[in-house]
């Protein structure tokens, strides 16, 4: 089944035109259903093709209702165990439920930096187009704490 | 069929793909073009924020020298980075590519760090390294991060996402250039015509084509993404350009069925891999594996080589292989006996596997979870994978590209139409990352900065061109837009005539093709069904059926834009299935055992110690092999 969508929490990201779930899937599975042909409930979204996820969690982890959860694969995993994200702007706390009932928790930093804060060409010299010519990378050599790019000549 | 809006978009530089390496371009395309006065475009089939093989994330950046000395241990010289990648291939490798990634890949994690990537340090500040190139980072953003950082230097403006490319667009006038590239929007009923003066071509490496081992719905829990399906081979390959070790697919040692990394626990955790008798498998079969010398004998052994005593384990016998996580687990106990300490470094490893697993392959905590796991307590289970087509891992396939000016040996030279850093041998066609071919290791890092290389030529390349124009009549493109678009219309013409879409006489299904694919490469071409072996003569059979599929590609039908994706990704997929074949063929010895075996040259030929490339003309429908020569730089 892999990434699932829990048919009370859904609110199809309130009736804009494409869902949360739907803008980051990196294969493309997640489908909004405007007419409820496929969910029996207008304005919720599902998995279109279950066997081609990869169970990145990014559509679990951008869900603004937290409506997705994730099944493992029922190949390989018994049923019963989760592990369920709750993704800040610094850290991501993970609770991992096994089968038998134990849980676990995990914190871990995510960034460092505020989001949306990269600038990423500013403090660099500008660059010249005579530059195009030689090896060095923006912010190099400086930035690697070198005083020369290596070379074998 | 309904009609489709055609859109025309122009640019100098045009970037196919926003994973690592297109990221990557972006920031240094976006550098220099400033200063040039160009345009860069940047073209993605997904979100960029989550797009490529760290959409999930990472635990390490497994390629970083250090050559500032700030790390916890294991400064390193490109020098020593391209012995160590050159043995790891078995002796095969493009050293001046390699070189020319080493030295510059410090400057792509510098950047990281600075963009607000958590990279684990000490107390002084320096990076800790887990193992000779590794170094740990908490990485659950580590995409988000880059990706950031492109659209900032590009601006959102310039970046189109959910646009699948399926053709590149060559010149009119200049038969061996390439000045764009069409596809279609899986959004909304568009085709795109992106023209541009120099094109990066980096849309991943390739799964699903050798058959995956799990057949359910973990058809998706492929160790690579399920979404890269080859077509940055492909498309290189139809535009002309030579491919180069095609034939040596990666094998992933991986945590059975979750394919859990397994990277962290051997280096930082020093956890113990033995067989189902408690005994180490490693170096345990010398009278076989010794017939890969001089490079099994060199420390660290060999990738491939580590996999074959996985395979000679599993013949022996000696199979389930397991990973002693709890081993690790005993060694913490008994260097630190004191009960309070040991309790804060047992609740330290803990945090730090499952970090490892929670920051890169989800699906691995939860299959411990579900499996009632503590890897504090019990071993898990190591297999090795289906096999992939990758240009940034212990393996690399791709594109025969142009080196730095400074690094290239001479003999190289004549191969390219212009001396342009990460050029193909296809004028304007530029690639990084998994599309570069015979350099390995470049993972995360190196496919960054790879990118960054590939993306300050292509501006050159541009600024170099300034009068050019690309040259292509609108008779080409409407062409192009009915062969994109012939899926949809086949579906459309003939579904209504069974009862069922599902079983139609006159087309196929995406997933059907695939599957047919699939049973023809891992049964005929060196899959896990036959133990990673094939010979000429399986080969052949495999060549034969692969033709048949070839003329299937036009038989192909979607119902939806949906399906229209799946099924260029499949038509992708059958091109790098020929090439990795052909390639296969050509090559009479076993030089990756591991990897695949030719059963019918058993043994490493250090007569054949040359690159075999491969090249298409779509003209002619014309196959070429080509033996180009390892020439050291070291």
């Amino acid at each position: 089944m892999p990434s699932f969508v829990m048919r009370e929490k859904c609110d199809g990201c309130k009736g804009q035109d494409k869902t949360a779930c739907m803008y980051i899937c990196p294969n493309d599975l997640m489908k909004l259903d405007k007419d409820g042909s496929v969910t029996g409930v207008p304005m919720k979204a599902y998995n279109q093709e279950p066997a081609y996820c990869w169970e990145c969690y990014s559509c679990v982890k951008i869900c603004p209702q937290q409506a997705i959860d994730v099944r493992g694969y029922a190949d390989f995993m018994p049923l019963g165990a989760a592990s369920t994200p709750l993704r800040g702007t610094s850290d991501i706390m993970w609770t991992i439920k096994f089968r038998d009932g134990r849980i676990k928790r995990f914190k871990y930093p995510i960034r460092t930096t505020t989001e949306g804060s990269i600038k990423a060409l500013e403090g660099f010299p500008e660059a010249k187009v005579e530059g195009l010519s030689n090896q060095l990378l923006l912010g190099e050599p400086d930035i690697m704490g070198v005083k020369e790019l290596p070379t074998r000549k | 069929m309904r009609e489709f809006a055609t859109e025309v978009v122009e640019s100098d530089v045009l970037i196919l793909g926003g994973g690592m390496g297109g990221c990557g371009v972006a920031l240094e395309a976006a550098y220099w073009a400033k200063a040039a006065g160009l345009s860069v475009k940047l073209v993605d089939k997904a979100a960029i924020d989550r797009s490529g093989a760290i959409a999930m994330g990472l635990s390490a950046i497994n390629t970083y020298m250090g050559q500032d000395g700030k790390v916890t241990h294991d400064q390193h010289t490109p020098e020593e980075f391209v012995e160590y990648v050159t043995n790891d291939q078995m002796g095969l490798t493009r050293q001046d590519l390699v070189y020319d990634m080493a030295r510059h890949v410090d400057s792509s994690v510098k950047h990281f760090d600075k963009w607000g990537l958590p990279i684990w340090k000490d107390e002084a500040g320096n990076y800790s390294k887990s193992g000779k190139w590794q170094v740990m980072i908490s990485g659950e953003s580590y995409k988000v991060i880059v990706a950031e950082a492109a659209k900032n230097a590009l601006g959102m403006d310039n970046i189109y996402e959910r646009i699948v490319i399926t053709h590149l667009l060559k010149d009119e006038k200049d038969p061996n250039r390439v000045c764009g590239a069409v596809g279609f929007s899986t959004r909304e009923d568009k085709f795109y015509v992106f023209k541009a003066k120099a094109v990066y071509c980096g849309m991943g490496g390739a799964v699903g084509i050798f058959r995956p081992r799990s057949q359910g719905e973990a058809l998706g829990r492929s160790w690579y993404p399920p979404f890269n399906s080859g077509t940055t081979y492909a498309l290189m390959l139809l535009a002309g350009a030579e491919l180069t070790q095609m034939d040596v697919t990666f094998v992933p040692p991986r945590f059975k069925d979750s394919y859990g990394p397994v990277g962290t626990f051997f280096l930082l955790f020093k956890t113990p891999a033995l067989d189902a008798y408690d005994q180490p498998y490693v170096f345990s079969y010398l009278s076989e594996t010794d017939n890969w010398a001089p490079y099994s004998k060199v420390k660290p052994t060999p990738t491939p080589v580590r996999n074959y005593e996985m395979i000679l384990a599993t013949k022996a016998g000696k199979a389930p292989l397991m990973m002693h996580t709890e081993g690790a687990a005993e060694r913490i106990k008994k260097e630190t006996p004191d009960p309070k300490e040991q309790k804060k470094e047992l609740r330290k490893f803990e945090n730090e596997a499952w970090e490892d697993f929670l920051d890169m392959t989800i699906s691995g905590a939860t299959n411990w979870a579900a499996h009632n796991v503590d890897p504090l307590e019990k071993p898990m289970e190591i297999m090795t994978g289906d096999p992939v087509f990758i240009g940034s891992h212990a393996s690399s396939v791709g594109a025969w590209c142009c080196g730095a000016e400074d690094l290239m040996p001479a003999e190289y030279k004549a191969d390219f139409p212009g001396q342009y850093n990460l050029m193909t041998t296809v004028m304007g066609l530029f690639t990084g990352a998994d599309g570069v071919g015979a350099s390995a290791h470049k993972f995360s890092s190196g496919s960054h900065v790879t990118g960054r290389i590939a993306g300050k030529a292509a501006v050159k390349l541009a600024y170099d061109s300034k009068d050019y124009t690309p040259a292509v009549s609108d008779e080409t493109i409407n062409k192009l837009k009915e062969t994109v678009l012939r899926p949809l219309a086949l579906y459309e013409e003939k579904s209504t005539y069974t009862t069922t879409p599902d079983i139609n006489p006159e087309y196929v299904s995406p997933n059907m093709f695939m599957f047919r694919l699939q049973k023809i490469m891992g049964e005929n071409a060196g899959g896990w069904e036959t133990l990673y072996g094939t010979s000429d003569k399986m080969l052949e059979q495999a060549l034969w059926k692969l033709g048949l599929c070839g003329e299937d590609t036009e038989k192909i039908g979607a119902a939806d834009l949906h399906d229209l994706e799946r099924a260029w990704e499949n038509i992708h997929r059958y091109w790098v299935a020929e090439a990795c074949a052909r390639t296969r063929m050509a090559r009479k010895e076993s030089r990756w055992p591991g990897y695949y075996h030719k059963y019918d040259y058993l043994k490493l030929d250090e007569g054949q110690k040359h690159f075999v490339n491969v090249k298409y003309d779509v003209s002619k429908k014309e196959w070429e092999v080509i033996e180009r020569p390892m020439v050291p730089i070291i």
